[in-house]
């Protein structure tokens, strides 16, 4: 057999994997099931922890919609708690100020004002990068805080916006103490949100941000609209993030201003990184584990947490290096190369 | 004698059966145990575990059961996640701790549906009681040490101006507007208000203090958060010179916590506020908490205004466990067997208002002074008796809903 | 004098005392970020032993509070090493996001060990006599705390200046700043001189540390309070280099200085509007490489 028929047998089957890679990476695969599952049996497992389950699928959201940019556009900001905190207010205020309390359309509102904040700071600030978009968009949420203090009587300031009532959800289902109404509700806009959020990953869209974060200059050689497309991204995340604040106020009935702090980007940042950028899954998983860890720690010692909790991101960057879905790539990856063999 | 004994054992059994089946009533502690405010914590944690210590024998055969949970940042979300699950899962028959005003904001609902008592140990926001029938407060409000203040300063201090600095945020904004009705009522003129910052960090507090030491009042009224924030007030204050520059520093008792008061230095003396609570007041119950205190933290530990609200928390707790024979099941009936509850603490007398559910406490101008010993103390100048919530009283803004 | 004029001397004192302190504290941050691109949000935390190691020598062992801030300098930027040589060193070449992840996890932990150590009440230092009251300068007074950081900080400066443009250790930090790879092939040993620069760095955020108990307090929450703080100053003043560090740590301490006294309804507002302001012009900052 001649080298060149081999070498071109072999050069036909490689174009026709990467072809089948690419088509088929959209496809649903088996394992993506499982996350969902595991949200649906929890609340059959864990009744007794609606209250807090729905608090970590409210991080999970907010988490995926900094994966958008982070994970996938190379986005790097200190500012997402911006458009948590503008969702969350904007549901606050309708309710609080203007006596409008139906849920469903609180979570559009919130999108819409909470994407044209992000349109508008992005406009603006997706011109830098490094530690000087981290700063700017940091300085951002915290002028955003500030306004809202500097008109408290609006805001209610840090003592916030209390007893707000919503409308039971499509005029049926009420909030109850258990909180299993608002679990199964927050479950429900996850997954749209989640199919909305895949659907631009995998498309051309998604491919684009993609070649944007791993070489830009790439991007602006081919033509490729670098700064409209992280705009567009950017706008979408941020209202995704809005919705998560949307459901943060409707699940507590309640609002401050702390919405907004350093301390809520910085955590939804961290838990991203934990769980593993740029995979989607990484929100679920990082979210979950910084989560329940942090309210696994903090009973065993309501003094002392944060030492187990620092632990284990020291551990993690140490021998998780791509997140905690990166060990499970790992594992994958050793089954599926064992199996070639 | 014999013939007597079946009488004996039916006596015994009636006693026995009449008595009161052993209860052990959950109580869910909610207090910041980490973070920028966990020393609050910790001071009415401490006044807790004291008093349990001390007093577990009056509430026998019953016991309590304390479950503590981390109340978390003052954000409101951590404190109702975790206080509605202490009610939920744990099963407690009360909440107490505490120290946020957002917390105890977050969870009025919360606790109105379950229908399981809010015993405040610290949230001083004057509304939160209005919030829900369940809320009682054994505290303040912002409004008991700084209304009364504002007559004190214009009548017995002889402040004819003064100048407000706050931290700026809602206790920061309630406790100047309450000390300005006081001060404007007795006929004082309050120059300018100035916001100094987020509660967050500690700022260097000279600019603002400059500023006023410009515009020269005769007395400076400053609202901090308890904690880090006191210690740096002082040492601006100091640092300035103001007292020389003829500024009177007053405010609510947050400026000069018991627990750094020794640390403050010469800068503290001379400073007068209203408060409920001073290491050095006078009184028995005060004398006996001050003595079980530091035999059980040591002689470096000193319990402060949060610590005895704490303590005095628990009294009333294990009074009503007392009145209710163990039987906390019931939450409008232990908010009732509060209603009216008095006692004398280490505060001096104190009564739960039946019609508001806050407390009514004396309040004391208090003025630092240095000790023969050396050490920095407080001493009474006068005593404002059994001040309610007046914000409540006069109805405003909030207060009034 | 004329008013505005004790006014303006007044914000320029305050503000350069204050400026003093943010960069003791913020320029280990600055040159550690730009010489070997690594983000250590432990920053803060190493400010934060300084201090309570500040505490401890002056409270528990009655040492002077001037020795004490050189010898908390000392351990902690010989500690510091170990940190580097055992654990950052691995990270050198991982992501940005991952050197974070290592790093706040390392400033949970030290908050947590504060706590247990000293307890959460925030702690205070005897100062020396002569370092408390004030200093007359004729129109005014002012206090000598602060007339000691800004003398202490200008012959810090002053130090720094010379050891960086005029040593020949300090030509090699420039060289391996500007173009590490150069700098490896012309025989310079950048590892080594890292380790160098962050022990220097950690023990000048220690000697801030030490110094800001008096300005703002030491509690365990201390290491990230402030952090985002030191970012700013960093980020404002461009990475890898002192004079960038100083400047913007003067721009910063004044405007905030001054915006607290003028105009204290939106005092917070001005550090960050600064700080929006000169990174919209010049993004990388005063004096950093593009």
């Amino acid at each position: 057999m001649a080298a060149s028929e081999t070498i071109g047998t072999s050069r036909t089957e490689a174009r026709e994997r990467a072809a089948e890679y690419l088509v088929g990476r959209h496809r649903f695969r088996l394992a993506e099931a499982l996350p969902w599952l595991a949200a649906i049996g929890v609340y059959f497992i864990f009744p007794e922890r609606m209250t807090f389950g729905s608090q970590v699928l409210v991080m999970v959201m907010f988490a995926l919609s900094l994966d958008l940019i982070l994970g996938y556009a190379g986005i790097v900001t200190l500012g997402h708690a911006a458009f948590f905190g503008m969702g969350a207010y904007t549901v606050g205020l309708a309710a609080a100020r203007l006596g409008w309390s139906e849920p469903i359309s609180g979570l559009f509102a919130a999108a819409i004002v909470a994407g044209l904040v992000g349109f508008i700071t992005g406009w603006f600030l997706l011109r830098y990068r490094g530690l000087t978009l981290l700063m700017l968009t940091l300085a951002t949420a915290i002028m955003l805080q500030e306004t809202g203090n500097l008109r408290s009587d609006i805001s209610g300031g840090y003592d916030g916006l209390p007893g707000l009532t919503f409308k039971p959800l499509l005029g049926v289902f009420e909030y109850d103490l258990y909180g299993h109404t608002y679990y199964l509700y927050v479950l429900a806009v996850l997954v749209v949100v989640f199919y909305i959020v895949r659907r631009i990953v995998y498309s051309p869209f998604g491919q684009a941000l993609t070649g944007i974060r791993e070489n830009v200059r790439r991007m602006h050689a081919i033509g490729s609209p670098v700064h409209g497309r992280l705009v567009t991204v950017y706008t979408i995340a941020a209202a995704i993030a809005g919705v998560a604040g949307a459901l943060f106020t409707q699940t507590n009935a309640y609002v401050t201003l702390t919405v907004f702090d350093f301390d809520n980007s910085a955590k939804v940042m961290v838990m991203l990184i934990l769980g593993g950028t740029g995979r989607l899954y990484g929100a679920f998983v990082g979210a979950t584990v910084y989560m329940v860890l942090e309210d696994y720690f903090s009973k065993l010692s309501p003094t002392f947490w944060q030492f187990g909790i620092g632990l284990m991101l020291v551990l993690a960057v140490l021998f998780t290096p791509r997140g905690v879905l990166g060990v499970f790539e790992s594992i994958g990856k050793y089954f599926s190369e064992r199996k070639k063999l | 004698m014999r013939k007597f004994g079946w009488l004996g054992v039916a006596a015994l059994a009636l006693a026995m059966g009449g008595a009161a089946q052993a209860e052990t009533v959950k109580i869910g502690v909610v207090l910041p145990f980490s973070g920028a405010n966990a020393d609050l914590g910790h001071q009415i944690d401490k006044a807790f575990d004291l008093y349990v210590k001390l007093h577990a024998k009056d509430i026998a055969p019953h016991k309590v059961e304390i479950i503590k949970r981390d109340e978390g940042p003052p954000t409101g979300a951590q404190a109702k996640t975790v206080t509605t699950e202490l009610i939920t899962n744990d099963k407690v028959q009360l909440v107490t701790g505490f120290v946020f005003s957002p917390s105890a904001i977050a969870l009025a609902p919360v606790i109105t549906q379950a229908k399981v008592p809010m015993v405040i140990a610290n949230a001083g926001t004057a509304w939160i009681t209005n919030l829900s029938p369940y809320i009682v407060r054994l505290s303040f409000s912002m409004w008991h040490p700084a209304y009364p203040m504002g007559a004190y300063a214009h009548d017995k201090i002889g402040c004819k101006t003064a100048a407000l600095a706050y931290t700026d945020f809602p206790p920061g904004k309630d406790s100047t507007e309450a000390f300005k009705t006081g001060f404007e009522k007795a006929g004082g003129k309050v120059t300018e208000a100035i916001p100094m910052g987020s509660p967050v960090q500690v700022p260097d507090f000279t600019p603002f203090f400059q500023r006023i030491k410009d515009a020269k009042p005769d007395c400076m009224y400053v609202f901090i958060p308890s904690g880090a924030h006191a210690t740096g007030v002082m040492k601006a204050y100091g640092e300035l010179g103001m007292r020389k520059a003829g500024i009177k520093l007053i405010g609510p008792m947050d400026l000069i916590p018991d627990n750094k008061l020794q640390d403050m230095g010469d800068a503290a003396i001379g400073t007068i506020v209203m408060g409920h609570y001073a290491v050095d007041l006078n009184n028995a119950e005060n004398k006996a908490f001050n003595d079980a205190w530091h035999k059980e933290y040591g002689k470096d530990s000193y319990p402060d205004f949060m610590s005895a609200a704490g303590w005095d928390t628990m009294h009333a707790i294990f009074d009503a466990i007392k009145k209710l024979n163990g039987n906390l099941s019931d939450g409008a009936k232990v908010v009732e067997a509060m209603k009216g509850w008095s006692a004398d603490g280490p505060r001096g007398h104190v009564m739960i208002d039946p019609a508001t559910r806050d407390i009514v406490q004396d309040e004391h101008a208090i003025e630092v002074y240095r000790k023969p010993d050396g050490k920095l103390g407080e001493r009474i100048l006068g005593t404002t008796k059994a001040v309610k919530d007046e914000c409540k009283a006069l109805k405003v803004g909030r207060c009034g809903s | 004098m004329p008013h505005f004029a004790i006014i303006a001397v007044s914000i320029l004192f305050d503000g350069l005392a204050y400026a003093m302190f943010l960069f003791i504290t913020s320029v280990g941050l600055s040159v550690t970020m730009g010489l070997m691109g690594f983000v250590n949000l432990a920053h803060g935390a190493f400010a934060m032993a300084g201090g309570y190691i500040v505490v401890t020598l002056t409270r528990t062992l009655g040492v002077g509070f001037v020795p004490s801030l050189v010898i908390a300098a000392v351990i902690v930027g010989a500690v510091s090493v170990a940190f580097e040589r055992g654990l950052y060193r691995r990270l050198y070449k991982s992501t940005d996001l991952e050197q974070v992840l290592l790093t706040i996890g390392l400033a949970f932990m030290a908050i947590a060990t504060a706590t247990y150590f000293y307890g959460p009440i925030p702690k205070s230092v005897p100062l020396p006599d002569w370092l408390q009251g004030d200093v007359n300068l004729g129109f005014r007074n002012f206090p000598s705390y602060r007339a000691f950081l800004i003398v202490l900080g200008a012959a810090l400066i002053a130090v720094l200046w010379y050891a960086f443009e005029r040593t020949n250790i300090g030509a090699r930090i420039r060289a391996a700043v500007d173009n590490r790879r150069m700098a490896e092939s012309v025989g310079i040993n950048v590892d080594r001189l890292f380790t160098l620069t962050f022990a220097v760095g950690s023990g000048l955020a220690a000697l801030g540390g030490g110094l800001a108990i008096q300005l703002l307090g030491l509690s365990p929450s201390f290491a990230v309070l402030y952090l985002v703080l030191f970012l700013i100053v960093v980020a404002v003043g461009g990475l890898g280099s002192l004079k960038g560090t100083l400047l913007a740590a003067l721009v910063l301490g004044v405007f905030d200085t001054a915006g607290k006294y003028l105009l204290a309804d939106a005092g917070g507002f001005f550090v960050y509007a600064v700080t929006v302001a000169v990174l919209l012009v010049k993004p990388a900052g005063f004096y950093g490489r593009e």
